[in-house]
């Protein structure tokens, strides 16, 4: 993947946030998963503070989404340790994860087809009118409303959100989903992979989001190929190789040639020898 | 970046003409066809002397040009199937299926009506007593709650294997179909179970299978449209993985939606047996399978998410209509069958028509 990407692009000149950072919400520390004889991570070593957006970037085969995987609870890791909010966890499973205030959207979208947004926007946590165990009543208009609000909050543009989600094109469902993660404020967003699918002006409206969730103070990592993104919205990039952290950089320090030297194995950050 | 107010990106806005209207409406329009079909034979065909079906423009006999008389029956006759699809209508929903409701049928009716004996017919001692003199006369609760039960714990079985042991529901409730016909045939080692109390007769006697089915129609309609539940069965249904991950406990639902859907196959039992005022251990033959023709000639998805229980009552009076129309046009019964076989498969073309082409729209 590395050859599509433009290198051309300086950190330096790229916006970037300069609001003082929080406290720490993320830390792993010799975070290892191995499938057998394959070591798809390798004692990884990452923080990530409040208000921080961070993106992970690498070939395909690195690590990435192996990380994610292991922060989210979907796999059960190897060895290591995962501090969020200042407590070692151990998820069982995503859902744990999410209990716990981190929200992930999927490369695979996990929305209902069938129903509409305010649906999927609330799935799992709807609104309740009168509470009646597993048959408590909907509140359909609060929910209604506060999909409006998250959808203009976020800029997302939807023309009928009472229509069901399978009638939606993937940029739209990308952004219903997203926007689900920005409606309900979590301690940690994890994206993977947001745009991949997407075309120029649905990218455009994720990265929005994105910058929304910036402004708030929520802290992101983002799983991108895309150089241009990166660059434009984070603050550090967690460059992996070879199921190895080869380089923690910072926006303002680095460009895109120096991120792609890092992703193919031309250079390897000092403290980061052993991934050589 | 584009403004922030508007709905609608690219050229996108809210288009209503491309709005389709509910499938509820298609199913009803096909209703009207159905009728004005066998309203047009019974003018065409030369031995029906130009009878109507619905109509009968002498009020003199019950007051209205129609003809209440055929119109009962016709609700009555799908009234009892009809309880059973309301519960396989949420099954299919959640993106399982129900073979077991027709054998439930017989078994729960022979079970019940063990415990609404009457001890004395015509004087004489009760001649199909199954038990002994303790089960005679009970109050109407009992049986009620005997065949609520056993309902329940049928469906909480069918839930637990497809639930938890994770066998595809066709299998889990194919077996549960044998299990329960055999049931039904050691419970008396097949003899008729007969003469229940009067409280008992009194649930199916004369129109109160329609009330019960139009008032848990009503309910499971509310319930499927308006609570929790139903919201999360349709997301099962529609994408099981996304309802897990968005924090749905998939197992304990699937178990109640099956727990629900037995417990309205045992009622209709005590509806169907308190009507013949007997139990034999045949009942119910078919009936899973006319119930889910009636749910899915209502427009039920059998890849789950989609269908209604408004659709499902539709579905059950084009079945009804259909099933008393060849009878008024003097067809035969194995006529009956094919032609409903032929329908159940047009429905299920067009439906599939219908979504693609709306697919297609977009």
């Amino acid at each position: 993947m590395a050859s599509d990407m433009q290198t051309n692009i300086s950190g330096q000149e790229a916006p970037h946030s300069s609001a003082p950072l929080g406290e720490i919400i993320l830390e792993t520390k010799d975070l290892t998963k191995h499938y057998g004889g394959v070591h798809a991570l390798e004692g990884a070593n990452f923080t990530l503070r409040k208000g921080e957006h961070v993106a992970i970037m690498g070939d395909n085969g690195a690590g990435k989404s192996t990380f994610v995987r292991q922060i989210t609870g979907v796999e059960e890791r190897t060895r290591g340790e995962i501090i969020f909010d200042g407590k070692p966890v151990h998820f069982a499973g995503p859902l744990e994860a999410r209990n716990a205030g981190i929200e992930t959207v999927f490369q695979t979208l996990a929305l209902a087809d069938q129903l509409d947004v305010p649906d999927n926007l609330f799935l799992g946590r709807e609104i309740i009118k009168w509470k009646l165990g597993p048959f408590s009543i909907l509140d359909y208009k609060a929910m209604r409303q506060r999909t409006l609000d998250a959808l203009e909050k976020t800029g997302v543009k939807i023309p009928n959100i009472r229509g069901s989600i399978e009638r939606m094109s993937g940029g739209q469902r990308q952004c219903v989903a997203i926007a689900r993660t920005a409606t309900f404020h979590s301690k940690l967003t994890i994206m993977d992979e947001p745009t991949a699918a997407l075309g120029v002006q649905e990218t455009a409206q994720v990265e929005n989001i994105i910058r929304t969730l910036k402004e708030a103070g929520e802290p992101l990592i983002l799983v991108s190929h895309n150089m241009r993104q990166v660059m434009d919205l984070v603050d550090r990039i967690v460059v992996f190789r070879r199921g190895r952290i080869c380089a923690d950089l910072k926006k303002e320090e680095t460009n895109g040639e120096d991120v792609v030297a890092y992703i193919t194995g031309a250079k390897t950050q000092a403290g980061y020898e052993d991934a050589a | 970046m584009a403004d922030q107010t508007s709905h609608g990106i690219g050229g996108l806005t809210f288009d209503k003409s491309k709005r389709s209207w509910p499938n509820e409406f298609n199913v009803f329009l096909a209703l009207i066809l159905i009728i004005l079909l066998f309203e047009a034979l019974g003018q065409i065909l030369p031995y029906m002397n130009n009878q109507s079906m619905l109509f009968d423009f002498n009020d003199a006999r019950d007051g209205t040009i129609l003809n209440m008389a055929r119109i009962k029956i016709i609700i009555l006759q799908v009234s009892i199937i009809g309880i059973i699809s309301l519960g396989v209508t949420q099954v299919i929903i959640s993106g399982g299926i129900d073979l077991s409701s027709g054998p439930l049928v017989g078994a729960a009716a022979m079970i019940v009506m063990s415990f609404a004996q009457t001890e004395l017919v015509n004087g004489n001692p009760n001649p199909k007593a199954v038990f002994g003199a303790w089960s005679f006369d009970l109050p109407v609760l009992v049986p009620l709650i005997v065949g609520l039960v056993f309902g329940a714990m049928i469906g909480a079985i069918n839930g637990f294997f497809i639930a938890f042991a994770r066998i595809p529901p066709f299998i889990a409730t194919l077996g549960m179909f044998l299990v329960c016909r055999g049931i039904s045939q050691w419970w008396t080692k097949g003899q008729p179970v007969s003469f229940p109390t009067e409280g008992y007769a009194w649930i199916g006697t004369g129109m109160m299978p329609v009330v019960w089915f139009i008032g848990l129609a009503i309910l499971l309609h509310l319930i499927m449209r308006y609570t929790v539940y139903g919201k999360h069965t349709y997301a099962i249904g529609s994408n099981e993985e996304a309802a897990r991950m968005s924090g749905i406990n998939v197992r304990r639902h699937k178990v109640m939606v099956y727990m629900i859907a037995s417990m309205l196959a045992a009622f209709a039992a005590i509806v169907l047996s308190s009507k013949n005022l007997t139990a034999q251990a045949g009942m119910g033959q078919f009936y899973e399978l006319y119930a889910i023709a009636m749910a899915v000639i209502g427009g039920v998805s059998l890849t789950g998410g989609r269908g209604s229980i408004i659709g499902t009552v539709l579905g059950a009076m084009v079945f009804g209509v259909i099933q008393s129309g060849f009878t008024y046009i003097k067809l035969d019964a194995f006529y009956q069958l094919m032609a409903m076989g032929a329908i159940i498969i047009g429905a299920v073309v067009l439906d599939q028509y219908r979504q693609r082409r709306a697919a297609a729209r977009t």
